[in-house]
């Protein structure tokens, strides 16, 4: 009962992971997008498309973290002292872009400041939420339940990899957005980062899931060993198929389409590193068995979330459904 | 070490300071946006649309405190981890699921809602627009009750048992919930937002009448604020007493360190009104004190007895030369509250609530008064559990990383630089909003995604902000 419980939370916790990312991706991809889009006109309305949602979107995160603390606390008390130095990074970026939302509206002189503080914040924040993804994948050392390595053990070529295909991914995510938000010269622009940014993001993805097999046995195993090969393989193909998805939308001026086929490529991405890492939740260390909280915690915890996520998901739902359609240009310049 | 300091001191100030600034903007958000719900509600019920101007000008203040509030808040969730992670590791299956609860109950229904309290008047109507209103401050409160019950558990821990890998295993969620001090606490707290909040739209509708007292905006934000400050006063120090009580009965070293009674009085114990407290010594020197009078407020007899930090085995007594100092102020602040609301009560019975210019004087310098007794009042609690993180289990220098200082005091420089240019930033915008003159029917600062709220867009305008405001 206790592992089925576990089993349950760990994809609880991964759902969280995986709506914070492609959420937060799209807005923090707005960010990141910023330089290039110079007018103000413009940075208005694309902060405008995301500003009655991100923050929203950002609460995923703190669901992920919260949780983690609630049903895997070891892997909470290992993983963010290990990644120390790029949690913290990722922290003050968001500091920077989630007051930016705001405080651009409240001042002409430093208006500047706040958008570089909008664009740099979430590059920051992407940038490292993408080598924390590459340092769990190298592996963490683990003794005497606390996190045994050093302080720049999360510096690698690996990580730095996995950071920078993060944020081109969500440079994509974003593009996609006000492909779907925006229309005229700001969407055919848009429209024309989604094309480079799909075509970066695809290159990365394959890089790094070329890598990720020689890094631990393990992984290799899992991907290339009969019969689990076969089934493993379904991930790149559909990936094909989204990548077609997103090429398809973007030459035929479509406006869902494209934000869809982004959406799955971050979410076959996903299932691809839980396949590499199943059973295991700090890959090499720590199984989700041996990291869960006491059952008393998991079952308290599980319940209120398997009645409330739901519901979270609906009213967020309508929230998305109030705010629908192209952003006026004009609303929110009076 | 780092500059001398040790990695648990550097990740204690780094807490201290990180979760002082956070709590600033939650005392001022859970109030507003109460205030904010009862403005639109009065907006519906007597459809005076002055109601929903109110709504409109404190709106903003509203947003820019809350944005503040969700990323210094963000910082604090992940704080745990990177600095205290055995205290997350053995605390966390308990304190965890709290804070889960406080997520999934509170902070996705305050987020999804705020979008369209914000953005969505137009979209959605009045009536819908004003459910967001309510579900957004209903999300306030419910989050201040998880995380309050969380943090009143490391005061006075109950409901579990501990497992052999050191884990705090929950054995009853009832008990942990709501564990001895959580009600006093939740009480206080949620009062002392009230206050907050009441004491800055006070001040903002104090300003306003100072400039020009027949403005009806500034008079309906300064009247409410004055019946808020007469009637949550008064209650606030009763739950303050009971609150003391409670901490009396499971914690008497904080009380005793509190009051600055280092040795035990038999007999009657004096009430120290001021002193000189010296830890080192555990002696508190020149005091002014008044007999026995100690013993009748924490006792309600004139010889009971008061047990002093030496009733304490040495390595459980908090410090007391800050906590000391803060419960004071915490009360003095309480007081003057109390004394200004009278005096408004007093004014108000003479017909001269908008004309008395010491008391608007008087209500402006109380501004900020709130957030002072909120960041006093924390001071005072959480010092007084020292030298605990879970009070009798757990040793605050047993729940630190395994870090070493240098990583922790670079961070602590990084956070001290961004918040201050960040919050020091944003609370100069929240004094600029404020001071805005809210006759106006339409004003600069307002343009922006707020602004689209409103129900009739003002006319355009793009003159400079810096310019063009009114002095």
């Amino acid at each position: 009962m206790e592992l089925d419980l576990a089993f349950i939370w760990a994809g609880l916790i991964a759902f969280a992971v995986l709506a914070y990312v492609v959420l937060d991706g799209f807005d923090l991809g707005v960010g990141i997008l910023f330089p290039f889009f110079p007018e103000a006109h413009d940075r208005d309305v694309m902060t405008n498309s995301v500003a009655p949602v991100w923050d929203g979107n950002e609460t995923w995160l703190v669901l992920g973290g919260g949780g983690l603390m609630a049903v895997f606390p070891l892997v909470y008390a290992t993983v963010l002292p290990a990644l120390y130095m790029p949690i913290i990074l990722m922290l003050l970026g968001l500091v920077f872009r989630g007051v930016a939302f705001e405080f651009r509206w409240r001042t002409n002189r430093w208006r500047t400041v706040w958008d570089w503080g909008f664009t740099i914040g979430s590059m920051i924040a992407a940038f490292m939420q993408g080598i924390a993804l590459g340092a769990l994948v190298q592996g963490i050392r683990i003794e005497n339940r606390a996190y045994a390595g050093d302080w720049w053990d999360w510096l690698t070529p690996f990580s730095l990899l996995t950071g920078l295909a993060v944020v081109v991914g969500y440079a994509l995510l974003g593009a996609c957005w006000l492909n779907l938000k925006t229309t005229g010269e700001l969407q055919a622009h848009a429209r024309r980062i989604a094309m480079a940014t799909g075509v970066g993001t695809l290159g990365l993805i394959g890089v790094v899931s070329l890598w990720t097999p020689f890094i631990n046995t393990l992984y290799f195993e899992r991907w290339f060993a009969f019969p689990q090969a076969f089934f493993s393989a379904l991930v790149p193909a559909m990936l094909a198929v989204c990548a077609f998805g997103l090429w398809h939308g973007l030459t035929r001026d479509k406006h869902l389409q494209p934000f869809l086929a982004a959406l799955g490529l971050f979410i076959l991405s996903f299932v691809g590193l839980g396949v590499s890492f199943y059973p295991y939740i700090v890959p090499g260390s720590l199984t989700i068995a041996e990291a869960a909280a006491p059952e008393s915690s998991m079952a308290f915890l599980l319940v209120g979330a398997v009645v409330l996520i739901p519901v979270i998901l609906a009213y967020t739902g309508y929230a998305y459904w109030v705010f629908r359609g192209k952003i006026d240009p004009e609303e929110g310049y009076h | 070490m780092f500059m001398g300091f040790s990695a648990e001191l550097l990740a204690r100030f780094q807490f201290a300071f990180t979760v002082s600034f956070h709590i600033i903007f939650p005392a001022f958000s859970i109030g507003l946006a109460s205030y904010l719900a009862m403005l639109e509600g009065l907006w519906l019920w007597k459809k005076d649309p002055i109601y929903l101007r109110l709504f409109n000008f404190w709106k903003v203040p509203f947003a820019v405190t809350f944005g503040m509030g969700v990323v210094s808040g963000i910082v604090m969730s992940y704080q745990f981890g990177t600095n205290w992670a055995v205290f997350s590791d053995r605390a966390g299956p308990v304190i965890g699921p709290l804070m889960g609860y406080e997520v999934l109950t509170a902070f996705f229904l305050e987020a999804g809602f705020l979008g369209i309290m914000l953005f969505g008047l137009n979209r959605v109507g009045p009536r819908l627009h004003f459910v967001a209103t309510l579900m957004v401050a209903i999300g306030t409160l419910i989050s201040a009750t998880w995380i309050l019950s969380a943090n009143s558990w490391m005061h006075t821990p109950q409901g579990f048992s501990i497992a052999e890998n050191g884990q705090f295993v929950p054995e009853d969620w009832w008990a942990i919930i709501f564990n001895p001090s959580f009600p006093y606490r939740l009480t206080h707290m949620v009062l002392a937002a009230y206050l907050t909040t009441a004491f800055m739209v006070g001040a903002t509708g104090a300003y306003h009448l100072l400039r020009d007292r027949t403005n009806r905006q500034a008079r309906i934000m300064f009247s409410m604020a004055m019946w808020m400050a007469v009637i949550v006063t008064p209650l606030q120090i009763v739950a303050g007493d009971l609150h003391g009580l409670n901490t009396l009965e499971y914690q008497p070293a904080k009380v005793a360190a509190m009051e600055g009674h280092y040795k035990t009085h038999e007999g009657g114990a004096p009430l120290i009104l001021f002193g000189i407290p010296d830890d080192e010594n555990q002696e508190i020197r020149n005091t002014i004190e008044i007999p026995r009078l100690g013993s009748l407020i924490l006792t309600h007899s004139l010889d009971g007895e008061v047990l002093g930090l030496d009733a304490f085995p040495e390595d459980e007594r908090p410090p007391a030369a800050i906590i000391f100092w803060t419960f004071r102020i915490m009360v003095a602040i309480g007081f003057a509250m109390l004394g200004v609301g009278l005096w408004s009560l007093w004014r108000r019975w003479r017909g001269k609530l908008f004309e008395d210019r010491l008391l608007h004087r008087a209500v402006l310098l109380m501004g900020p008064s709130g957030f002072l007794a909120v960041l006093a009042g924390w001071f005072t609690t959480e010092i007084g559990r020292q030298p605990f993180t879970v009070y009798g289990y757990m040793r605050t220098s047993e729940s630190l990383s395994p870090v070493d200082a240098p990583a922790v005091g670079t961070s602590l420089i990084a956070f001290i630089i961004v918040y201050f240019i960040v919050f020091g930033a944003g609370t100069f915008y929240l004094f600029r909003l404020m001071r805005r003159p809210p006759d106006a029917d339409d004003h600069e600062l307002d343009k922006g995604p707020t602004r689209t709220a409103g129900i009739t867009p003002g006319p355009h305008q793009d003159t400079p902000l810096e310019s063009g405001h009114g002095a």
